[in-house]
């Protein structure tokens, strides 16, 4: 973990949600108005088995600190295996983030359904919490990519 | 070269009071391939459209971004507009700057720094957009509708009504559900059975309506438009078809203690029965369990009693009939799985499992049935002597505290006005039964339903106390002690009662859950179906072609129960007229070029839309090489994706989610 030399620094943080659940928890979440900090941009994905281990390591590469998964509760998908699918491929890759030195604290899945506004917003909260402690990420970064 | 418009949206000041949307605007136009950017209040307005549709046509514009609500609220709306302009609707997308970023932060610097990311990341996706046009599918123009309550048979009736065929599957051994066990109905006191029973034989008679009782749904495949489901048709071990409903097995039948589940165990019933006077289908079912010939095969013996089979004049008894499992296909599906009271197994308090005399609502509501064990008279269950005071218990398991364990957070809605109901029935037919009602609130609003509630107070004179009950004790002269608190005059009162009728809350039925995960639909955290969008798509589930009818959606009313199940029907019918659907054109791809044929894609495939061919290419020297390549059947993908991460070789990709895309929004959010 190397800290953060810049004191202006915010953790920037990928949330990549599915269609079906977590991005309409999402939007519950702002029906709501429950507020969580404006550095996790979320992606919406149709699943979360949508997700190649690729878009983690790229996030990383390109200066994240942090990713999250969401998606449909275990036994509630949208397509009635993707999350198992996810669940595996993250297992694997987390452990395999952790051993090239992406601490697993910056790695999360979390499950949340379209009617757990508060959960999502709890979830985001606890997420940008945990990522500001562990500090800026610069393991996989790249700086070649750095448009400016 | 890509020519983007970028319109962002105020939405009125929900998202400019909190975002700069000038700036947003300013910033996005100097994206690479961005040609033109604006802001408007609303955009979904139709000045807003025209806005952008005039864009389009005048700019050339080969892809729009929106910067406004969810894509899941207004995307349909926008790629129309676009389609209207002749661009692709493929071509839009939609940056959540509204509910994700206006309504989650107060910080105007930051918020507009997230809504710029965010409408980059939909500027990126769009120039890597692939125009895509829809498929189509054919229709199955019939529908299937689960439960047989007043809400699937009120939706059953009107999708027939319009000319299509529909199956209900009820799990019980008639149709009519709940409200056939009710005694009257609230606030007009109109009797239940005489509106609900016409509408069940009309359901029985109707040439386009089959009903399928004593059967489950067990699998659910497909998609909409093509729903392939198994259904099981449990034993009632008596010939459906030929048996006429005469009651001359029953009468033989010497088995005279069984449980009697329609009255809710109150009294007993013969082994081999006819749920009530009016049941639909009119078909005897024999209890397994209770019947002396079918334990007496279980010991081997086939001797043993047979009454029934010897008196049934039509041959229907069938003691060897089996469980049987059928497959239909449909085109539109309706939930309709009711409610059910909540056990008060658990609520020590109320002395429920000591005392008979402490009943549920739904339980004295079968004491004051005609058609019910004590045929109308209110009697104790205990004695058979009338009540003279009945203490009414409100919101037992309703409203309860969010880390209770026993109850739920919500209110069951219906149960103010049926206690009002109970205790006015009681008061007319009883005028000397004293009635008091402990309630934490009394909730009324609905037409006519604040008057009843006045009448059971000013004209029948029930004692409305505000307070909750504490504690139920059983006395050894057979009456029960309440104690509770009346917070108004702010002390204890102990009323001596000889029955307490408890408002037990309204829960989704327990097959509700297991169904949703088979119909890969959406639950709320209590376990009631969710509805596609709170306010403006309440009779549909979010996932296309399943519609909701009655309290699996939440607790409601007859009035409202009714209302959204034509509702539902109606949706299922614009369903069900179309010849063809559009296929969602967002679905795997895969690239002949670089599939090597493994396999691992066909095995994630949940709907087993890939299969295998084997098909020529150009090999070097004018040869022909013959390879065994995947083939994405688009009808049958619905787009998950999981196939594109199995893929070894990277040469599955999703259109609409590619990883191109997706790797462009993750560079822009960065």
């Amino acid at each position: 973990m190397i800290m953060s030399e810049n004191k202006n620094w915010t953790p920037k943080i990928v949330a990549f949600c599915c269609n079906w659940c977590s991005y309409a928890g999402a939007d519950l979440a702002g029906n709501n108005r429950l507020e969580y900090p404006g550095n996790v941009k979320i992606i919406r994905i149709p699943c979360s088995c949508r997700l190649n281990p690729l878009f983690i390591l790229r996030a990383f590469q390109r200066g994240a600190d942090g990713v999250i998964l969401c998606g449909c509760h275990p036994g509630d998908c949208h397509y009635s295996t993707g999350n198992y699918f996810a669940r595996r491929r993250m297992t694997l890759l987390f452990s395999m983030l952790d051993f090239l030195g992406i601490e697993k604290g910056r790695t999360r899945v979390e499950w949340c359904s379209a009617a757990e506004g508060v959960r999502f917003a709890g979830i985001m909260n606890d997420f940008v919490k945990q990522i500001t402690e562990l500090g800026e990420c610069k393991k996989l970064e790249d700086v070649r990519c750095k448009t400016n | 070269m890509e020519r983007i418009g970028v319109f962002v949206c105020h939405c009125g000041t929900n998202i400019a009071g909190t975002v700069d949307v000038e700036k947003v605007a300013e910033e996005l136009g100097k994206v690479d391939g961005v040609v033109y950017s604006t802001h408007y209040t609303y955009m979904c307005s139709s000045a807003g459209q025209q806005m952008i549709e005039d864009h389009i046509k005048n700019d050339k514009l080969t892809g729009v971004v929106l910067c406004s609500c969810s894509p899941r609220m207004h995307e349909k709306t926008f790629r129309s507009c676009a389609e209207r302009a002749g661009l692709n609707p493929f071509k839009v997308e939609v940056a959540n700057i509204r509910e994700q970023t206006s309504w989650v932060m107060k910080d105007m610097e930051q918020a507009t720094e997230k809504a710029i990311a965010l409408g980059k990341a939909a500027i990126a996706k769009t120039i890597l957009d692939t125009p895509l046009i829809a498929g189509e599918t054919p229709m199955t123009k019939r529908a299937l509708v689960i439960g047989g309550g007043i809400a699937g048979i009120t939706a059953a009736l009107d999708i027939a009504d319009a000319g299509f065929p529909v199956d209900i599957v009820e799990k019980d051994y008639t149709v009519g559900g709940k409200m056939a066990k009710l005694d009257k109905t609230f606030p007009t006191l109109d009797c239940a059975s005489c509106i609900v029973t016409p509408k069940m034989t009309e359901v029985s008679q109707n040439p386009n309506i089959r009903i399928l009782s004593a059967s489950e749904v067990c699998r659910v495949s497909g998609y909409i438009g093509n729903f392939e489901i198994d259904i099981k048709r449990h034993p009632r071990y008596v010939d459906e078809t030929k048996c006429t409903g005469c009651g001359a097995c029953i009468e033989k039948c010497p088995n005279k203690k069984v449980p009697n589940s329609f009255n809710l165990g109150l009294n007993n019933r013969k082994a081999i029965d006819i749920p009530f006077a009016q049941a639909v289908p009119k078909v005897a079912n024999i209890d397994a369990t209770y019947c002396l010939h079918m334990k007496g095969l279980a010991n081997g013996k086939d001797n043993v009693c047979g009454f029934c089979e010897k008196a049934c004049a039509a041959g229907a008894i069938k003691f060897d009939q089996k469980e049987e499992i059928i497959t239909e296909k449909y085109g539109a599906i309706i939930v309709a799985t009711g409610y059910n009271p909540i056990s008060l197994e658990k609520f020590d308090e109320y002395a429920y499992n000591q005392s008979p005399d402490v009943v549920s609502s739904l339980e004295f509501e079968r004491l004051c049935n005609a058609s019910g064990p004590t045929n109308g008279h209110l009697l104790r269950p205990s004695d058979g002597k009338e009540p003279k005071t009945i203490v009414f218990v409100q919101c037992v398991g309703s409203r309860c505290s969010a880390d209770s364990t026993k109850g739920h957070e919500y209110c069951s809605k219906i149960c103010c006005m049926y206690t009002a109901k109970h205790a006015i029935l009681t008061r007319d037919h009883y005028p000397d039964t004293n009635c008091y009602v402990f309630y934490i609130d009394v909730r009324t609003p609905g037409k006519l339903f604040d008057e009843f509630y006045r009448r059971a107070v000013e004209q029948y004179g029930v004692h409305y106390i505000k307070g909750q009950v504490g504690k139920v004790t059983p006395q050894s002269d057979g009456t029960l002690d309440v104690q509770g608190s009346d917070l108004i005059l702010n002390k204890q009162v102990h009323i001596k009662a000889d029955m307490v009728v408890l408002a037990a809350s309204i829960e989704a039925d327990k097959s509700a859950r297991p169904l949703a995960t088979m119909l890969t639909t959406s639950m709320d955290n209590n376990d009631f179906f969710l509805e596609a969008h709170a306010k403006l798509r309440p009779v549909e589930s979010p996932t296309a072609g399943i519609f909701l009818a009655g309290c699996c959606q939440g607790p409601k009313d007859i009035p409202e129960t009714v209302a959204q199940s034509s509702g539902a029907a109606a949706k299922a019918i614009c369903l069900l007229v179309k010849d063809k659907l559009k296929n969602d054109p967002c679905t795997a791809n895969p690239d002949e070029n670089a599939c090597n044929g493994c396999g691992q894609c066909a095995n994630v495939c949940p709907y087993g839309a890939i299969s295998y061919i084997d098909k020529d290419f150009r090999g070097p020297n004018r040869t022909t090489i013959t390879r065994h390549v995947s083939q994405v059947n688009s009808a049958m993908c619905h787009g998950c994706g999981a196939c594109t991460v199995a893929c070894p070789s990277g040469a599955m990709d999703l259109k609409g989610f590619s990883n191109k895309q997706i790797l462009a929004e993750v560079d822009s959010v960065l």
